[in-house]
């Protein structure tokens, strides 16, 4: 049964570990009495008694641990295949591979006890049982197979100990290869994403032409589901949509560059230390606020407020209007240029400060004419990790941006952004064969190129531009 | 005591110390460019210097010595009103330019420290061109009616301080990428091209090679022709090869001021005959 199966494996990894930490306590204590009873240099272990420990819990726990896991992850598929040779030739014979699935499935559902409609055929029955043994001798198997190799993990580990031996080295080298393994979970995890975000886009390009997605001036995602409906055929121009992401993004670059820089030189170079005590933290509360809370606030009281003001000065406004939705992205945005810029100024030295005003200049002068200069490669990184910020940013304009790609640059227009159309791509009861919602992937994929970019250029400027004070 | 009684007294102290005139400087013969009175120095609660007095001839070079954490720089840093940067520091005491009280009121900091150039420890260019470094001050101050003035500027103060010859060529390459000593040299332009009276350097060498160390005390030594030059050294003999007083700090009070001649070869307090010995420091 499956239960029996699940309780093997839990069994075998907890026997392990406790072999594991009793096989580290014995390494320890057979090298603490060693060097308990050393003299001096010629007597002395290698390592410490806490590695020879080390080395032998590491030897005992790891390989079986992880055989464990490999286990685990073949047994689904070794099984089935197993299950499916197994069936009568009859059965399975002029099957196609869906077909068969569904055979497989019904058994292994019976076999973990779930009930289903309708009397099993007797080779069904039969199948369940089958495979019910199966799970539950190779959960015996895997128990087994994990003490063993723990066991001839410590026989190996245990026969290598010796006052000479180099057992911090082999532990520093495990753990070295831990972090290595751990470091390229992160890796390839990115890998992957961007491998799959490819493979999708690559099927979108191949119903929809490259130049249409590229150069399209419309926009119109909408295709007919049922043949007899009345709906355009579809239009993938991207142009539209990111002249939205463009104009929203440069509202608020335009609102928070200023602000935000302005507000890092006032903290860094004329407040009280009293009143940066106050500021900076407050300033880094707007930083945690979630960009759902400013969606409201957009919805709410920017967004009102802009229109109010576009009807009184005579300019038809939209109810989610560009310039509401670029604002608040902008209010957003604030704390990540004033941090980054206050980073950068305070990073430029006392010593540049004290050259100018000893020669007489006075703190704007100074301000702008030797700080700023000399910051000015990190606040560019900062402005475009900003921007790369604004482009990417969804929450806000799902909620306070239109959902119709128009092509305009007045800002009292609604207009629609790249993040919003994948959104509005992906809701509801969604097939993954058709354009409409493999578009989703391919403006996911531009949107990907884009911020990448503009990251590595920022990343490059630092680099470049940095002026090295020792 | 509120601020307008401050300013009362520092008036009537001022006057007092015009009056008594800078003793000290006749004996080299010159004109006394500043004139200090009690000066006391807190950073907060902590006393850095105690009632110091002391007179500075014009046109020589006067070197101030001691341990560190003596407070010869901070009082370095209070002829030019720097400390003014640092909000916990509190400066008390008279100190006269050319009769004038400094902390009075009557002189704006930014027009003092026109006057009063300062050299720092470790070279500090503007991450700018050579030019553009030395064009700094006279652009701030409006030094120059018209470009070609401006460039006759960069160019006398690169050649006072001795650096035209090496960066003639390079003028527009960045003052960051000259050598170390070549940086100083560059700082000490740029402080001329203020066309300062006085110059003020708080161990100019510290941080350079001996030769680079050498030409700066050449410079030094040419430059006193025409300014008043008043340099903090941990180099007792850099104090004695490039000074024409000294005046020997300790623990925040001054104990002994003289002839450099005279302090190195015959001080009156045995403090600085242990200090100049090497007893201790």
């Amino acid at each position: 049964m499956r239960g029996v199966w699940a309780v093997m494996i839990l069994l075998a990894t907890l026997l392990i570990l406790a072999l594991a930490a009793l096989a580290g306590w014995l390494g320890w204590r057979r090298a603490r009495r060693v060097e308990l009873v050393s003299t001096g240099h010629h007597d002395r272990l290698h390592s410490r008694p806490v590695y020879h420990g080390l080395y032998v819990a590491i030897w005992t726990g790891v390989p079986a641990l992880l055989l464990l896991l490999l286990w685990v992850a073949m047994q689904g598929t070794v099984l089935q295949a197993l299950l499916l040779a197994s069936l009568p030739p009859e059965v399975v014979e002029g099957l196609d591979e869906p077909a068969r699935a569904v055979i497989v499935n019904e058994i292994i559902t019976r076999a973990a006890g779930n009930a289903l409609p309708g009397e099993p055929a007797p080779y069904i029955i039969e199948a369940v049982q089958r495979l019910q043994r199966w799970q539950a001798m190779a959960g015996m198997a895997a128990l087994a197979l994990g003490l063993a190799v723990a066991l001839a993990g410590l026989a190996f580990a245990w026969k290598r100990l010796s006052p000479g031996f180099r057992a911090r080295r082999a532990v520093e080298r495990a753990f070295t290869w831990a972090m290595l393994v751990c470091a390229s979970i992160a890796i390839l995890t990115t890998v992957g994403i961007v491998l799959s975000l490819i493979f999708e886009t690559l099927r979108f390009f191949s119903m929809v032409p490259l130049t249409e997605f590229l150069f399209g001036l419309r926009w119109e995602p909408q295709i007919a589901i049922r043949a007899d409906q009345v709906a355009s055929s579809g239009a993938f121009g991207m142009i539209p949509v990111f002249a939205g992401t463009l104009l929203i993004s440069a509202v608020a670059l335009l609102f928070a560059v200023p602000i935000g820089l302005l507000s890092a030189i006032y903290l860094v170079e004329y407040a009280s230390s009293r009143f940066r005590a106050v500021a900076k933290p407050l300033l880094e509360f707007l930083a945690g606020i979630p960009t759902v809370v400013y969606g409201f606030f957009a919805i709410l009281t920017v967004a009102p407020a802009v229109k109010q003001f576009g009807d009184a000065i005579g300019m038809p406004t939209a109810p989610n209007s560009a310039l509401a939705a670029g604002l608040v992205m902008g209010i957003m945005l604030i704390p990540f240029i004033s941090s980054l810029s206050d980073d950068a100024l305070a990073a430029v030295p006392k010593a540049m400060r004290e050259g100018s005003i000893g020669l007489g200049a006075t703190r704007a002068e100074t301000i702008r004419q030797v700080l700023l200069p000399a910051a000015l490669p990190g606040i560019m990184a900062g402005v475009l990790l900003a921007t790369s910020r604004a482009i990417g940013e969804t929450m806000i304009v799902v909620m306070a941006a239109g959902i119709i790609a128009t092509l305009t640059f007045n800002p009292f227009e609604a207009v629609t952004t790249v993040t919003v159309q994948i959104v509005t791509l992906l809701i509801g009861d969604t097939e993954f064969d058709n354009p409409k919602t493999l578009a989703a992937f391919a403006l996911g994929m531009m949107l990907f190129i884009i911020t990448l970019g503009l990251n590595m250029l920022s990343m490059y400027i630092v680099r470049k531009y940095r002026e090295q004070y020792d | 005591m509120n601020n307008g009684e401050q300013t009362d007294m520092r008036t009537t102290d001022a006057a007092q110390a015009r009056q008594e005139g800078g003793g000290a400087c006749s004996e080299t013969g010159g004109d006394c460019k500043f004139i200090t009175r009690n000066v006391n120095v807190f950073y907060g609660e902590k006393q850095a210097i105690f009632d110091v007095s002391l007179d500075i001839p014009d046109r020589a070079v006067m070197a101030l010595i001691g341990p560190s954490g003596c407070g010869k720089s901070t009082y370095l840093r209070c002829l030019n009103r720097m400390n003014d940067l640092i909000d916990i520091c509190r400066v008390e005491g008279t100190f006269l330019l050319d009769g004038e009280d400094i902390y009075n009121g009557d002189i704006d900091p930014v027009l003092l420290r026109a006057r009063v150039g300062m050299v720092f420890q470790k070279p500090n260019p503007f991450p700018k061109s050579i030019f553009e470094n030395v064009a700094y001050g006279p652009r701030i101050h409006g030094l120059a009616k018209d470009r070609t003035e401006l460039e006759e500027i960069v160019e006398t103060s690169l050649r006072k301080a001795a650096l035209w010859d090496e960066v003639k060529d390079r003028l527009h390459a960045p003052g960051t990428g000259l050598s170390g000593g070549q940086q100083q040299r560059l700082c000490i332009a740029r402080a001329i091209a203020t066309r300062p009276e006085v110059i003020l350097m708080d161990e100019p060498a510290s941080a350079l090679d001996p030769i680079a160390t050498a030409r700066i005390e050449e410079l030094i030594d040419e430059l006193k022709e025409n300014y008043c030059i008043v340099i903090v050294t941990h180099s007792m003999q850099q104090a004695a090869r490039v000074s024409d007083r000294t005046a020997f700090f300790h623990l925040g009070k001054l104990i002994e001021e003289g002839p450099t001649e005279q302090i190195f070869t015959a001080p009156k307090e045995q403090q600085t005959q242990d200090y100049i010995t090497g007893r201790y420091g």
